[in-house]
């Protein structure tokens, strides 16, 4: 017994120390995690980041048993969600968490990314975090697009329809292009088939794979935090930074509590309100796509309604598509367009303060628009908002080279 | 195909310069409540006898709709399934496709989810919303869908009524706006019956469109108990563990 313990050597740290030899798992949970330093202080807006991520496994894990009973044949998909929602047993509530999950996502995401620019986070040395973030809300959008055809109610249908349409406003290639998007002269079984394929592996894939790159990019350079400060510029004797605390516990147990409060309005829609008011799941789309009937109203879900706006406002349907590609494509621009010394908003002088609120305000108003008629007093209102959302970028250069900052202080601020 | 594609178009230029419904028609609030087992019995009772005739729930399966009603299977057999070989059938129309084509133009569309695109006030207001026009088919036409196939059904119970028109001069013309009903026969009910007897359908009508929903708030209450405590138990747990940051 003795000797073959000499020959093959005694165990020492058992189970964990076997698989470290092997993958580097307690490295990996230390550079994660455990060791992971972000700033102490931070706030309400940094908690969208880690929802995001949860909102990301609901939809993955819901979408898989979704799968497992849908249908996706142009006779057959909107009687097997039906079937989901009466047959299969507790599918409401899968279906509803789904449904949910979709508006649950823009929202953590926009908030997400509200707070980036609140702080400054797309600033150089996270140029590079922005821009995968922005990948990854790309795809958001194509995910979100491609699913909502799948119940195939009239909303699904003329909504894709309305949408995919627009790429025939292309010169010359357009209408070849609209065809080859959808695979038919119409929106078919073909297009359902092909969305659902795009909807259930091609964007996932991409999604997951974009969030493991832009979370891999974040920790190499390290979370920015409400003062937008380097915490890494101030180390103590054990390299560790004097503001940064470790990830885990401390972080993740804070966003434990914010994940709770989330999944507390989250199940309060999905349980009490699971159409919110027909914002989540539109009315009209309860009723199955009919080619012959043209819905009197064709809008977007809210998530879409903003750049919807945008493409109503511009009288020409091109210059209207383009208007709408460049609102989603210029923030991307964003860490070369600021040019201000100081990232966070704290520091800022009251000229980025004034851009940034009616950015905003024309974000929510165009949002708002984008669910109304497209008439009268909302087309010119759609108008000057639209200008305002792209004035916030084109002018950017000039009023945060000369706008006054705050001297920004060398550590966190910090009140225990 | 281009039709469509300009129709959408169309509608993406202008859009939709006509907003749903244009309000002319006051909505009745249904105010049904679909916990009232009651009132979902008697509403089964009255879709099957006036509705299913011409109406499917493909959706909807007799075994399932027994078990939230509170009915045996020899109730539902008895009473509910005339048109259903056995309980785990769906509510079929009893009127053929080509009878369907021939006598209304295209087959009257499944209530299975109605009330969830129209909403249920609209179903509400709709039955009880017909009146006599002697230049229409069926005799009737209803001032919630002008031109509707859809005959008087419940013209026994409420009686038939004649529509007061108002004459409302815009820059189209002269436009008629509905104002009232005035009863031309009395029915076998009473308002007040007939009210119920249409609030009791439109419950069972909710029912269908949504069967989960009989339990889905209740669930959501444990849901939502569960969630408090957990949220007192992890805010303790982070102020525990935030102790130690200075």
């Amino acid at each position: 017994m003795a000797r073959i313990e000499s020959e093959i050597g005694t165990p020492k740290g058992g189970f964990l120390k076997w698989i470290d030899d092997r993958f580097p798992l307690t490295k990996t949970m230390k550079k994660h995690a455990t060791e992971y330093y972000a700033s102490k202080n931070f706030n309400f807006w940094y908690v969208f980041g880690v929802l995001s991520m949860v909102v990301l496994v609901i939809q993955l894990l819901t979408g898989i048993f979704l799968t497992m009973n849908y249908k996706p044949s142009a006779t057959e998909a909107f009687a097997s969600v039906e079937y989901i929602m009466r047959d299969v047993e507790l599918g409401w509530l899968i279906r509803y968490m789904h449904s949910t999950g979709a508006s649950a996502f823009f929202i953590v995401v926009y908030l997400h990314m509200f707070r980036a620019m609140l702080y400054g986070s797309y600033k150089k040395p996270r140029e590079l975090i922005w821009i995968i973030g922005m990948l990854i809300f790309l795809a958001l959008m194509a995910e979100a697009f491609a699913g909502y055809l799948l119940p195939w109610g009239q909303m699904s249908y003329w909504g894709a329809q309305v949408i995919i349409s627009l790429f025939g406003a292309i010169p010359v290639i357009g209408e070849t292009l609209v065809e080859y998007i959808r695979g038919d002269y119409s929106i078919s079984d073909i297009t359902l088939n092909r969305f659902f394929a795009l909807h259930v592996i091609a964007l996932p894939m991409a999604l997951v794979g974009l969030v493991f790159v832009h979370i891999v990019a974040l920790h190499e350079v390290g979370s920015n935090n409400p003062d937008g400060v380097e915490i890494k510029d101030h180390k103590g004797p054990d390299g560790i930074p004097l503001d940064g605390i470790a990830f885990h516990p401390y972080h993740t147990s804070q966003d434990l509590v914010a994940l709770i409060v989330f999944l507390m309005f989250f199940c309060g829609v999905v349980f009490f309100a699971p159409e919110m008011g027909g914002y989540f799941l539109e009315y009209a789309n309860f009723d199955p796509a009919d080619i012959r009937v043209t819905p009197e109203h064709i809008q977007p879900v809210w998530y879409f309604t903003p750049f919807y706006a945008m493409l109503r406002a511009v009288p020409d349907k091109l210059l209207g598509a383009m208007t709408m590609g460049a609102a989603v494509v210029l923030p991307m621009l964003l860490p070369w367009l600021d040019k201000s010394r100081v990232k966070s908003i704290r520091y800022r002088g009251w000229l980025y303060k004034s851009a940034l609120a009616a950015f905003t305000v024309s974000f929510l108003v165009l949002g708002w628009l984008g669910t109304q008629p497209a008439n009268g007093l909302n087309v010119l209102l759609a108008r000057i908002f639209t200008a305002l959302y792209f004035f916030f970028f084109l002018f950017m250069p000039y009023y945060t080279t000369i706008d006054k900052t705050k001297p920004v202080p060398d550590r966190v601020v910090w009140h225990g | 195909m281009i039709a469509t594609l300009l129709s959408s178009l169309l509608l993406l230029a202008v859009a939709d310069s006509f907003a749903a419904g244009d309000g002319a028609v006051k909505l009745k609030q249904a105010d049904n409540d679909v916990s009232d087992t009651a009132s979902l019995q008697r509403g089964a009772r009255n879709f099957m006898n006036y509705c299913s005739g011409c109406h499917s729930a493909k959706y909807v399966r007799f075994n399932r709709m027994g078990r939230d009603l509170g009915l045996t299977e020899e109730q539902l057999i008895e009473n509910l399934m005339f048109n259903a070989e056995v309980p785990h059938d769906t509510i079929q129309r009893t009127m053929t496709d080509e009878d369907a084509k021939r006598w209304f133009g295209k087959p009257p569309p499944d209530l299975s989810v109605t009330p969830r695109s129209r909403g249920i006030d609209y179903v509400f207001t709709f039955l009880q919303s017909f009146y006599v026009d002697p230049e229409s088919p069926t005799g009737v036409d209803n001032v919630l869908l002008p031109g509707t196939s859809m005959p008087d059904v419940l013209w026994e119970m409420q009686g038939y009524q004649r529509a007061i028109f108002a004459e409302h001069e815009s820059d189209e013309g002269i436009e008629l706006v509905f104002e009232r009903f005035e009863a031309v026969t009395e029915g076998n009910m009473s308002p007040i019956e007939f009210q119920t007897f249409v609030r009791d359908t439109v419950n069972f009508l909710d029912y269908m469109s949504e069967p989960a929903q009989l339990k889905r708030k209740a669930i959501g209450v444990w849901v939502l108990m569960f969630l408090v405590v957990f949220l007192v138990l992890s805010y303790m747990l982070k102020k525990q563990i935030w102790k130690d940051v200075s």
